[in-house]
């Protein structure tokens, strides 16, 4: 580290009550450049495989000595349970949904995934903003002001997306188990059949994600493939973003 | 940020929007309070909202009070998520109907709090701005010293986050609440020019107060939906009802 970098300011600010607790204010995006640890964003849509190469892409980073924080949507202390309950009626309307996943990424990123940079770990992030952002544009929300609420977060050093169609997602969601009723867009589309309205849906979203890959430069990774071909891209893609390795004198 | 993208334009709407602000101790609700039972008294509908009251966000808001897990911006979201909740299923819904809604609390609580907290209160700001505009909007001004009087005169049991202790402004309860509420009432003052905040003066009688609020309203009403008076009294005299079990449905027979 040079001592540049060194004079930077923290990220956010130092909370008072707990000295060591990051705060970001959305005054501007997060920089996490002058954190050791690595921020890795594996991105696609429902039913891709995201779980599952996250689940390959752990164990490989522990063997090689890598620490790895494994953290997804919807999973913060403060509102994952709430967001979850949320979903699970029929009433609550898109705007709140996105507020409330906002507060459930603002935690994370204040209380797991900053501190784990800062710590030095490699951060593997099933989903970023960008399929919140996804699933809202599709169903009518302001992009503007969607990217706004998340002008906070910081940009990963990676962004890899799981690109597919949708007849190659079909098999894959056919042999999960039933169809979802939000992934299939259920919610809001005027369709009364299921697998019609995922298909239609799942259209637009990919189309949508297809837009937003290029304003945050998505690293493309094609998922019409074989899992191990996928895994083996994805493997190297990761390599290039980590911090020579633990242990190894650089 | 112009002061046109600060809120956002549903169209036309046949409700009328009243709102209530200022600090704690200011007397707002009751105003408020004594507006909507005049409002009632004219034959209005009436939908009446409170600040941080959904209930689909309400477990999480409470947890994260109760175990301090909130920091100034999950603060600020939580509190966005739960005006959001009731905008959407409540507030538009009955303005387009053509109800009078009055709530207590609006957007410029988050504005004062957020920013009291540290908050950029140009991200908060562009956060809410899906809020319609209000078609008044009144600050009830108190000086801080008189607001204080009226609120710890009891020695009332402050709360964490009420008292602002998460800013860690003093170790004492009683002056952290002092502390944190003298910055909310800045950024108020602050909000009279930028949002053209009716301000009424909190310190005159309350009846003063509610007459220059009622001044306002009451030109505004004319296009508001209208209930009628005695929803219950013909039906039963015509069919020599008592209505009592009406009591188990939430209804009120004898109005």
């Amino acid at each position: 580290m040079d001592s540049r970098s060194a004079e930077r300011p923290e990220p956010g600010y130092r909370n008072r009550v707990h000295d060591e607790a990051v705060r970001v204010l959305g005054d501007a995006q997060v920089d996490v450049s002058r954190y050791p640890g690595r921020l890795i964003v594996l991105e696609g849509t429902d039913g891709v495989g995201r779980s599952t190469h996250i689940a390959l892409l752990r164990e490989w980073l522990e063997t090689e000595g890598y620490g790895v924080l494994h953290t997804g949507l919807s999973r913060s202390r403060l509102a994952g349970d709430g967001l979850r309950k949320a979903k699970l009626g029929t009433t609550v309307s898109q705007r709140t949904l996105d507020l409330f996943y906002a507060t459930d990424f603002a935690d994370r990123i204040e209380n797991d995934i900053l501190p784990a940079l800062r710590a030095g770990f490699v951060v593997l992030t099933d989903r970023y903003f960008y399929s919140i952002m996804a699933r809202s544009i599709v169903r009518g929300i302001d992009r503007d002001w969607l990217r706004d609420l998340y002008r906070f977060a910081p940009a990963p050093h990676g962004v890899l997306y799981l690109r597919v169609s949708v007849d190659h997602l079909i098999p894959r969601v056919v042999t999960r188990g039933p169809f979802d009723y939000w992934e299939s867009g259920m919610d809001f589309q005027e369709e009364t059949e299921l697998f019609r309205s995922f298909r239609r849906y799942q259209s637009r979203l990919l189309s949508v994600f297809e837009e937003l890959a290029k304003t945050y430069g998505f690293q493309m990774i094609d998922a019409n493939r074989d899992i191990a071909d996928v895994f083996a891209d994805l493997k190297e893609a990761v390599r290039s973003l980590l911090p020579s390795r633990p242990g190894v004198a650089s | 940020m112009s002061a046109a993208e600060r809120y956002t334009d549903y169209g036309p709407l046949p409700g009328k929007l009243f709102i209530v602000e200022g600090i704690d101790g200011s007397g707002k609700s009751t105003q408020l309070d004594l507006l909507r039972k005049w409002i009632v008294a004219r034959g209005y509908c009436v939908y009446f909202s409170e600040w941080n009251s959904s209930p689909l966000v309400r477990a999480t808001t409470k947890m994260g009070k109760d175990q301090h897990l909130l920091s100034p911006m999950t603060f600020s979201l939580i509190h966005a998520a739960d005006f959001a909740d009731r905008l959407d299923r409540a507030i538009l819904p009955s303005l387009r109907a053509g109800a009078v809604v009055l709530t207590d609390r609006y957007i410029f609580t988050a504005f004062a709090r957020d920013a009291a907290r540290g908050v950029d209160p140009d991200f908060v700001r562009r956060v809410y701005r899906f809020a319609p505009k209000p078609d008044a909007a009144f600050y009830f001004r108190v000086p801080l010293d008189e607001a204080l009087r009226r609120i710890l005169a009891g020695r009332p049991e402050l709360k964490y986050y009420e008292a602002g202790m998460d800013l860690a402004l003093s170790e004492d309860p009683y002056e952290s609440f002092r502390l944190f509420q003298g910055r909310i009432r800045e950024q108020y003052e602050l909000m009279v020019p930028e949002f053209d905040l009716t301000v009424i003066d909190a310190t005159l009688p309350i009846t003063e107060q509610q007459r220059q609020v009622r001044k306002i309203v009451g030109n505004m009403l004319d296009s508001c939906l209208t209930r009628p008076s005695t929803p219950y009294g013909r039906l039963l005299t015509e069919h020599g009802l008592s209505g009592h079990y009406l009591r188990e449905v939430g209804a009120r027979p004898e109005i």
